[in-house]
């Protein structure tokens, strides 16, 4: 097991620095620099560029500037953002509570939804049920998000006034930020009107980032239900005059899960992927608002920094996962 | 659970949702970015600036909805007859803000006015290094070069020396940058250690006072009751900051916002139709063309910039492109400025003539010639290479090749003003609605240098005069009546194509009262109500 464990974490290092070097590459191969984008029809005279850009250190050549990066990566600093000269790890950590409400709101929706509707597509496997199901996680896997999100805004809360637009709290409300989970920081704002409002800010976001993984969990829960119910023993189960509900549940369910599970571990990335539109269509203030924002003004730092930790948290989840795996099941140790 | 236990538990959150929070008269107005920090001296962008307008007051103010200049920290002023020395005579009634960091012991005074211009210009102020440096703003307008002393009278007189005679000065004063900070509050943070809270938490003498700001979210003020003007109608100013344009707007349908700013052109109908909203317009402080390189074969004969001018169909440009949000331009300034010249006639869309003035200038086949066109929207120019293709085609029908060039903004920028091109669209947003804003940057003899902002390289002596001699002459009136002089003299020269002056719009719910549109481009709320 320790072996295991050692293994996995030793090929974190060459995958750190392949994400450090990518980011960095792709960000210097788009065109402009945090220094030109900021200034307007005016422009900048030479002298001045060349002083700003020495300032940031973009005079240097592009490994030079890469090798300083990643040291100042492994001492534990970030940077700090060209455009609001605070350190990048302070603006995450402010924001980052906001992408995780709603991705663990997304993921519990696709999990609540999509698991015993796979389960009755399983079970009712080629009813009217079942193939309208699939239709529409085969829509749902494939919906783009962006369109996805406008829409819902304009049926739920345009047209039918029934959910806010944007944003993770009525205006109306001032809520300290304390944990940065809103929903928590609300629940001890004493004012029951907050947790409503953020409640009802939460609903068209979860559904539309949780749309893709709701759809996929759908499917993987429907085709391993079908694998597992079409085994022995559960004839044997059913043959001993179980119940139905107890045959699925108990002992099909069960079975079927761990499949599921993996996928489940999987859609952290596909998450942070879609709250990256999710957030730009409500204005949710969390990390990939901000990451856009950082490309559109050539935040360097913030853009490095920002994937960086993401980067991490992905492949955090990921060991984490492959580590909990080889717990279970023992044959993967080896 | 059965039906009925759901039914209750919805029950209950709907109820929940509808348990509507009691407020104080505020305003919610979906602004379209967060601000970089809370200081526009260092800044450049209007949302930073728009974000500071609450709090910070400037020597002199424009007028609420004008580019008039108004009194604003200075009561009064007097210029010498040179247009040399400028004396302020100061307010003795506007006091400051407070907050956890700072509570005020004195009112603004003349030591306020020195410490903010110290500040950008002297390079020992302890503050001048402060969250980036960097007063972009400040070189630009010539300050570096323009101030030469600035100095203190007494405790409500300043007095500001400047090394040439330049009237539109007191136009600089009332922009972003010459906001004034205070001086006690500086003292105090340095003191403490935490200097750069001047820019986070700011502290000024305006209408109302920042209560908290969240990145990317929102900016919450209050009204400032120690404000010196009249005290402003809402209780409190909240900025929803909203970066999609339909997302603003399906706010503001809503109602969680009443005012949204920049509604995409496409949307402009159904706002126009809606009976719960109300949309205001106005000519927007810009310019967009396409300028001609006189330093380049063909375009350093007037003959071919004219016909040019009269090959392109600029209404189809309008109708095409702008979408009812332009006017089509035939002066370099926007008729909204004083010193506009309403006589100029344009240019006619008349391909023939165009085509025989080409013939006498020796190119009665016409020839090839380069066309750049910028990537980005700008806010006088909503898609500058679909009007590059009109552009092409109609100058195709005069036998002119045109080939359409483009780069990423900051290359195109640089290679543009370096002067590589043949013709180029760009624009120019002003500053401070003072003609000579427009006129020196875009078309003076300074500017048409390599690298300069001028990118018809244009320079012409006849022109210069006029505009320079306007610069330095106390009397608007005598002033405009150069500047017309100098648009006749541009318009019989050509050096550009002049698109339009966007038209900017401004939907807001039907209760908001008292909102006036700056023609500068703010977005300011200081008179503003709710009915």
């Amino acid at each position: 097991m320790l072996r295991f464990l050692l293994r996995r974490v030793v090929l974190v290092v060459p995958t750190f620095i392949g994400v450090t070097l990518l980011s960095f590459l792709l960000i210097h191969l788009v065109p402009g620099d945090p220094i030109e984008v900021r200034f307007g029809e005016r422009g900048v005279s030479p002298q001045r560029l060349a002083e700003l850009r020495h300032e940031a250190g973009l005079d240097r050549p592009l490994w030079q500037q890469f090798l300083a990066y990643e040291g100042q990566v492994a001492t534990g600093h970030l940077g700090t953002s060209v455009v609001t000269h605070e350190p990048v790890w302070s603006e995450f950590v402010t924001l980052f509570p906001a992408t995780v409400e709603l991705s663990v709101c997304a993921i519990l929706f696709a999990i609540l939804v999509g698991l015993p509707f796979g389960v009755i597509a399983a079970v009712r496997r080629g009813s009217v049920f079942d193939y309208g199901l699939m239709g529409l996680s085969v829509t749902g896997a494939s919906m783009p998000i962006f369109w996805w999100g406008l829409m819902m805004i304009l049926v739920f809360s345009v047209a039918l006034g029934w959910t806010p637009v944007s944003g993770r709290i009525s205006d109306a409300y001032y809520v300290a930020p304390w944990t940065g989970f809103m929903l928590i920081d609300a629940w001890f704002s004493d004012d029951r009107g907050a947790v409503a409002s953020a409640l009802s800010h939460l609903i068209l976001p979860t559904i539309v980032l949780g749309t893709i993984p709701l759809a996929t969990v759908a499917r993987m829960t429907r085709s391993a239900m079908l694998e597992v119910l079409g085994e022995d023993y559960i004839r044997t189960a059913r043959a001993k005059g179980l119940g139905t509900l107890r045959v699925v549940v108990v002992h099909a369910l069960r079975n079927a899960l761990i499949p599921v599970v993996t996928v489940i571990g999987l859609q952290v990335g596909t998450l942070l992927g879609g709250a990256i539109l999710t957030e730009t269509i409500f204005s949710w203030p969390g990390i990939g608002h901000w990451l856009i924002e950082s490309i559109q003004r050539r935040d360097y730092p913030v853009l490095q920094g920002g994937t960086l930790l993401v980067a991490s948290l992905v492949m955090l989840v990921n060991l984490g996962v492959d580590l909990a795996y080889g717990f279970l099941n023992p044959r993967i140790r080896r | 659970m059965n039906h009925r236990a759901i039914a209750a538990v919805a029950a209950a959150f709907l109820a929940l949702l509808a348990a509507a929070p009691a407020s104080a008269k505020t305003l919610v107005y979906c602004s379209e970015g967060s601000p970089e920090n809370f200081n526009p001296m260092i800044n450049l962008t209007n949302t930073t600036f728009d974000a500071n307008l609450p709090i910070y007051n400037r020597l002199v103010e424009f007028k609420l909805g004008s580019t008039e200049l108004a009194p604003g920290l200075a009561e009064s002023w007097d210029v010498s007859a040179d247009a040399k020395v400028f004396t302020f005579h100061l307010r003795k009634n506007a006091k400051w803000q407070s907050n956890k960091y700072f509570k005020p012991t004195r009112g603004f005074n003349a030591d306020d006015v020195l410490f903010s211009f110290d500040r950008q210009r002297n390079e020992s102020n302890p503050y001048h290094k402060v969250s980036g440096g960097g007063y972009d703003y400040f070189g630009d307008m010539g300050m570096n070069d323009l101030l030469d002393k600035i100095e203190k009278v007494d405790d409500y007189t300043v007095r500001i020396t400047l090394r040439r005679p330049n009237t539109p000065f007191l136009a600089d004063l009332a922009m972003d940058f010459a906001s004034i900070q205070s001086k006690e509050y500086a003292d105090t943070l340095l003191k403490a250690g935490k200097p750069e809270l001047i820019d986070q938490e700011p502290i000024g003498t305006g209408p109302f006072q920042l209560v908290a700001y969240q990145k990317d979210t929102t900016i919450r003020y209050k009204r400032f009751d120690g404000y010196w003007g009249p005290p402003a109608k809402l209780d409190a100013l909240v900025f929803a900051i909203t970066k999609d344009p339909a997302v603003r707007l399906a706010k503001l349908r809503a109602g969680e916002c009443q005012v949204a700013v920049y509604p995409s052109p496409a949307d402009l109908p159904g706002i126009k139709a809606d009976p719960k909203l109300q949309m205001m317009s106005q000519a927007g402080l810009n310019i967009g063309y396409l300028a001609m390189n006189v330093k380049k074969k063909p375009f350093d004969d007037v003959r071919v910039r004219r016909a040019i001018n009269m090959a392109i169909d600029k209404k189809a440009i309008l109708d095409a492109v702008y979408q009812g949000a332009g006017q089509p331009a035939k002066n370099l300034i926007p008729p909204t400025l004083w010193g506009y010249n309403e006589k100029v006639e344009d240019f006619p869309y008349d391909p023939a003539e165009a085509k025989n003035l080409l013939a006498t200038a020796g190119y009665p086949n016409g020839f090839e010639t380069d066309l750049w066109a910028m990537p980005v929207q700008r806010p006088y120019n909503p898609d500058a290479r679909r009007i590059a293709e009109l552009m092409q085609a109609d100058l195709a029908k005069i036998g002119i090749k045109a080939k359409i060039v483009s780069y990423e903004w900051g290359e195109y920028r640089k290679r543009i003003q370096a002067g590589e091109h043949q013709m180029a669209e760009f624009g120019w947003t002003g500053d401070n609605g003072d003609p000579d804003n427009f006129f020196i940057p875009i078309a003076g003899c300074d500017a048409a240098r390599p690298g300069g902002g001028n990118i018809a390289k244009w320079c012409n002596q006849e022109f210069e005069a006029l505009v320079q001699k306007a610069a330095t002459l106390p009397n608007q009136a005598d002033r405009a009546k150069l500047y017309e002089q100098a648009q006749v003299v541009m318009h019989r020269e050509a050096p550009f194509f002049l698109i339009a002056h966007s038209i900017v719009y401004m939907p807001m719910t039907k209760n908001v009262v008292g909102y006036k549109m700056s023609p500068l481009g703010r977005h300011q709320f200081d008179d503003v109500d709710l009915k």
